[in-house]
């Protein structure tokens, strides 16, 4: 049953990136982002990381996919269908895919997976915020306060840019 | 406890093992999930029949009218026969529209509204899913709907369509903020995002009256963000009929059109259960301390008409404000979210989790 569910996301997954990547309409193209970004949601809540995938959604689905449609919609070429590519560009990113399509294969082949046997991650969202907050080992406090700094730091960036006639 | 006797999850482990009787473990699983959405659609359709005729009897009331009375005895069968001629109704398509996208739409909306009712307890044991991050996973859910509605406004090719749907993106992606900030007033008190502990912490009774002014505060700023969500007047502008036709669903007829109607109103309701269940106890049943005769009496009515009642008295709310308040301007409806309610929100939840450290909640 488990499988079964896989392999459906996963083609979900790759049949819209391919999409994504292909489409001419921009409009499309961020829709079908949207559906992969859901589908990869799909697959935390599958293997029980609620708050991870909870995250995806509101983080990717929610708030950035959107964000991405809203811009579009303020563009004035939303109509615009994107340029046909020329064939020797189709076929250099083709290679280059290729090429790292195998690189990433071979390693994933060749790599041996050892089972743990430590006990698995508590990923409550309790544990979560704890370690989120803790300044002793293992805690996050450090990055956590870095990144609230960066953030607050593009939205007053963001307000000067906005409020300059 | 008394209400314990109304346990629905006795009911669920009996059909569980009656079908596990029947068939294999994959087989029952599936049949299970089939059974709880059908259970599901028919709770939309239900909603939305009984939704639609109660926003037309009250919004009479309001402006001193009877509403419809012809079909059936006081006009209950008017919605079904709406829903008749919906079904009927050829589906309109517009030349230069996008059409996959046009069709799309309508059930990407609907879609996140079905995910989102899935976390709603409905009464003890009545529940599709208990996730642990109930409350997170409800607003994660339901902040999808607005890319269909941004998607439904852009494939329409209609000035109308795009003006309304930006104004509803701007709307709802602001006040989305509101209502995840009042909730989370509410969450500081019980410690825990999982709905069902949220509903057992209320058994000495309900948030909004254990939880001093702050949790009053936050159920008022839930309320208005709520409202503001579900796009319903006073917040309508995306669809201000008077300005913009219909907003981002005019080019939709028939089956289409009644998916947006019909999401509104289950949206409406999924706020007003959610709000239940956060301030007002769920199906917890009021309980006053020192009256053990008067809790005995309570705990005799259901659980689950306790949440139908407490779900339908918010919902009257939304209705009675939807009817009484004038239509706000885009940038009053800004204004009022990012300059009061959120500024308000912030310290609201400063001064709760003051309390909750200094322990003054009872």
């Amino acid at each position: 049953m488990e499988t079964t569910i896989f392999y459906i996301i996963s083609a979900i997954i790759l049949v819209f990136s391919v999409l994504t990547v292909t489409t001419t309409k921009i409009l499309r193209a961020a829709v079908y982002l949207l559906f992969t970004l859901v589908a990869t949601a799909a697959f935390y809540f599958m293997m029980e990381y609620n708050f991870l995938a909870a995250v995806q959604l509101t983080v990717y689905a929610g708030g950035i996919v959107v964000l991405i449609i809203f811009s579009i919609l303020l563009t004035h070429q939303i109509n615009l269908d994107l340029k046909k590519i020329n064939s020797i560009k189709k076929i250099t990113s083709g290679l280059v895919s290729l090429f790292g399509f195998i690189l990433i294969g071979n390693i994933i082949y060749t790599h041996t997976f050892k089972a743990t046997s430590s006990v698995i991650a508590d990923t409550s969202v309790n544990e979560i915020g704890r370690t989120l907050l803790n300044y002793g080992d293992g805690g996050y406090i450090l990055p956590f306060e870095v990144i609230s700094v960066l953030l607050l730091a593009a939205m007053i960036g963001a307000i000067i840019i906005a409020k300059k006639k | 406890m008394k209400f314990d006797i109304y346990d629905f999850s006795v009911l669920t482990a009996s059909i569980h093992q009656l079908l596990g009787e029947m068939m294999g473990e994959t087989a029952v699983m599936i049949t299970e999930m089939v059974i709880v959405g059908i259970v599901f659609l028919t709770l939309f359709a239900i909603l939305g029949l009984a939704l639609v005729y109660a926003e037309r009897k009250v919004c009479a009331f309001f402006q001193q009218r009877l509403g419809p009375m012809r079909v059936g005895f006081w006009g209950t069968a008017q919605t079904v026969a709406d829903a008749i001629k919906l079904l009927l109704k050829e589906p309109l398509m517009t030349k230069s529209a996008d059409k996959f996208l046009f069709n799309l739409a309508p059930f990407i909306i609907i879609v996140a509204s079905f995910m989102a009712i899935a976390a709603v307890p409905f009464a003890l044991g009545l529940q599709a899913i208990d996730l642990d991050i109930g409350v997170f996973y409800v607003t994660a859910v339901s902040s999808i709907g607005v890319a269909g509605i941004l998607i439904a406004g852009w494939a329409s090719n209609n000035k109308y369509s795009l003006i309304g749907a930006m104004r509803s993106g701007a709307q709802i992606v602001s006040y989305e903020l509101s209502v995840g900030l009042s909730l989370l007033t509410i969450v500081v008190l019980t410690g825990s995002l999982q709905f069902s502990e949220i509903i057992e912490s209320q058994r000495e009774g309900w948030w909004i009256f254990r939880g001093h002014i702050p949790a009053f505060i936050a159920f008022v700023i839930y309320l208005i963000a709520g409202t503001a969500e579900t796009n319903r007047g006073p917040f309508d502008l995306a669809e201000a009929e008077s300005e913009l036709t219909a907003g981002f669903h005019t080019e939709y007829s028939g089956m289409k059109f009644a998916f947006f109607f019909l999401a509104e109103f289950v949206n409406m309701f999924i706020i007003a259960a959610i709000g239940a269940t956060m301030f007002l106890g769920g199906w917890m049943p009021l309980h006053f301390g020192g009256f053990t005769a008067f809790n005995e009496v309570m705990d005799f009515i259901p659980p689950i008409f306790w949440f139908l009642g407490k779900t339908a008295f918010l919902i009257f709310m939304m209705m009675w404000f939807k009817w009484t308040f004038p239509r706000l301007r885009i940038d009053q409806l800004l204004t009022l979210e990012w300059k009061y309610l959120l500024p308000i929100n912030l310290i609201n939840i400063l001064i709760m989790a003051f309390i909750v450290l200094m322990g003054w909640y009872f």
